[in-house]
């Protein structure tokens, strides 16, 4: 086995520019699940709009990638009101079921055949992305030399992303050691017991609900920038799954936990990705192909994601950052 | 003495013995007038499928008293409390609140209007820490808003008065130790104290408990006694429900009792306690007879009776 390629590719994915976008999406969870209770499965709807709305604003309407970004976030605030208000004052199942099924209505509509010459159906949509690359200031690959290297385009991205994903990390620890990150904490707890003392759930929820969304928007606009293309098929149902898992393995309501969670994730699906690899491939694999081949080996990665996520929540639900003491109680 | 000096703001001219004074004058019937009633309540009425919960015609409460509110399980004690509160809607009726209507308000807005409750299954904040409890009870709170949220300044002080606040209620509820422990960890009577302390943080002028006693032992039963009275002796109104006749009486200036969602009686708790209407209530019309074999076959042939006609009724 190449081990030298197994760090490289794993390392190359651990802080990659897909790392940066499951890290953002994860903490858009963390505030939504979290700190706050909601289940919101319809992360990836979030990123489709913002993603979209920053493509189309500079593919149909030529506009600069600034305003499409402006766009993005104002269209991820009307997508949280439309899916809070009638929700958020329900149980929080309401919530998951809406979500879920939002998600995967806007990518239907948005891969329909019908609006296929805006938007691109299946194949997405490119061409907007030289006003981002030509402000990139690197025109070689960075990285260090032996262990992992990055192109300029992917490392421009990555800079950018993780810069983000700090002011998001700053936001979040802000807004939760203070009061109103306090009031959403209760929140999860018991709704009653906070709305017994004067404060108006509703609107918590909501506000929960739209942050959280815009950091998905923010992790849309990255899928766009790092791929230099959107389509449907990047904002698929997993997308908010893999997003959860992330959330899960570093440590819901941790500021710091997505950040370790997408790095955590990504390096040990990509470990597990190249290392089955090499075991089947060749002329005389060290897997037998009469276990396993390479097209099936390739599947082996998600197989041994689920049975971690499951040892996880078994032996340390917490997560990496996690608190063990609050898992002890049992307040319900 | 400070502290709850601080704490009672928002009720400071209630002179309690006055309005012990002006109960003792008053006709112990169900639904009478009360000389300076806090919370008035008129046909209110909620039915869930065909079962009618609260049918109250009329209810006063006396500001500046205890008043116990009693009644047999199943009598819409629970239920009327959600409604008076906003946590559930009354079919018919209205309510108010020192003279403000509280139709159709929502459960926070008539917190806010300083009617607080607890409830009957404790709903402490688990995973925060006893002081975080505290501290979320506090009203008007400038960093709950979500722009002020992230500028600690702003809020600092006003965090820290409300904290000295929280701790000095701490201290009179003997959770002081508890401080930094995480809610979920108290036992079921500290969770009580902890609640009532918590709803104090909202500096309240009607304190509506929901069986403060249940599931708590003697020795912290007493204490929370002393809590209870301690609440009307700073000038604020307590309404409870209870199942523990021992502490209403010991405790209630006035009794309502409740049966089959409807007042049935009330009055001083001497009074209402060797009220027949309540007796039946609690303990059904036969309770202190030895049934004698006549008398049993007698009842049988009543009940028999009945059945028959409810049975020629139905054809």
């Amino acid at each position: 086995m190449d081990f030298n390629e197994l760090l490289t590719g794993s390392l190359q994915q651990a802080l990659g520019p897909t790392a940066v976008v499951y890290c953002l999406a994860a903490i858009g969870l963390n505030i939504h699940f979290g700190y706050t209770g909601l289940l919101n499965f319809g992360q990836a709807g979030f990123m489709m709009v913002a993603g979209y709305a920053m493509v189309t604003m500079s593919t149909i309407w030529g506009q600069s990638l600034w305003l499409g970004v402006l766009v993005g976030v104002i269209l991820t605030v009307i997508l949280a009101l439309m899916l809070g208000v009638p929700t958020l004052r329900l149980r929080a199942d309401y919530l998951a079921i809406v979500t879920i099924a939002a998600a995967e209505i806007i990518r239907q509509v948005i891969s329909a055949a019908k609006f296929s010459d805006d938007l691109g159906g299946q194949d997405g949509l490119t061409g907007f992305i030289k006003p981002f690359r030509k402000m990139n200031p690197f025109d070689e690959p960075v990285g260090i030399d032996g262990v992992v290297m990055w192109s300029p385009n992917d490392f421009w991205v990555m800079t950018v992303g993780w810069l983000l994903v700090v002011a998001a990390c700053l936001i979040t620890w802000l807004l939760m050691r203070s009061p109103w990150g306090r009031v959403l904490k209760s929140i999860r707890e018991d709704e009653d017991a906070v709305r017994s003392l004067g404060k108006n759930v509703y609107a918590y929820k909501m506000q929960s609900l739209i942050i959280g969304g815009l950091f998905g928007a923010l992790a849309g606009f990255v899928v766009a920038l790092r791929s230099a293309t959107v389509g449907p098929s990047f904002f698929a149902t997993d997308v908010t799954f893999f997003a959860y898992t992330v959330l899960l393995i570093g440590g819901a309501a941790r500021v710091l936990g997505p950040v370790a969670g997408a790095v955590i994730f990504w390096f040990l699906i990509t470990v597990l990705d190249i290392a089955f690899g090499q075991m089947t491939a060749g002329a005389d694999p060290i897997i037998p192909a009469s276990i396993m081949d390479s097209t099936q080996a390739s599947l082996m990665r998600l197989i041994f994601m689920g049975l971690g996520l499951m040892l996880l929540m078994i032996y340390r639900p917490q997560g990496i950052f996690g608190d063990r003491r609050e898992l002890a109680i049992d307040g319900r | 003495m400070d502290a709850e000096q601080e704490v009672t703001g928002r009720t400071p001219g209630v002179d309690v013995e006055a309005s012990r004074r002006a109960l003792a004058g008053i006709e112990p019937t169900p639904g009478v007038a009360k000389p300076d009633p806090i919370l008035v309540a008129d046909s209110v009425t909620r039915t869930f499928g065909g079962l009618t919960a609260v049918d109250v015609a009329h209810l006063e409460v006396q500001r500046g008293v205890i008043t116990a509110l009693i009644g047999p399980n199943g009598a819409g004690k629970t239920t009327l409390f959600n409604l008076l509160t906003g946590f559930d809607r009354p079919d018919t009726g209205t309510w108010s609140f020192n003279g403000t209507s509280l139709g159709r308000k929502p459960a926070y807005k008539v917190a806010r209007m300083g009617m607080v409750r607890t409830f009957q299954l404790t709903k402490v904040l688990s995973k925060l820490t006893v002081i975080e409890n505290m501290r979320v009870g506090a009203t008007a709170q400038r960093g709950e808003s979500l722009l002020a949220a992230m500028v600690a300044p702003l809020w600092r002080s006003q965090e820290k008065a409300n904290t000295d606040r929280a701790d000095n209620l701490l201290e009179r509820f003997l959770l002081a130790e508890k401080r930094e422990d995480f809610a979920g960890s108290l036992s079921g009577g500290q969770r009580k104290l902890l609640e009532m302390a918590r709803s104090l943080m909202t500096d309240p002028e009607l304190v509506m408990l929901d069986e403060p006693m249940a599931g708590v032992n003697p020795a912290l039963k007493q204490s929370l006694l002393g809590h209870v009275k301690s609440l009307r002796d700073e000038g604020r109104t307590v309404l409870f429900v209870e199942h523990d006749m021992d502490m209403v009486r010991d405790i209630s200036d006035w009794v309502v009792v409740m049966a089959q969602g409807k007042v049935v009686a009330e009055g001083p708790p001497d009074t209402v306690m060797a009220d027949p209407a309540v007796v039946d209530a609690y303990l059904g019309a036969h309770h202190d007879a030895e049934l004698t074999f006549e008398e049993e076959e007698k009842i049988l042939a009543e009940a028999e009776a009945e059945i028959q006609k409810e049975a020629q009724g139905h054809e």
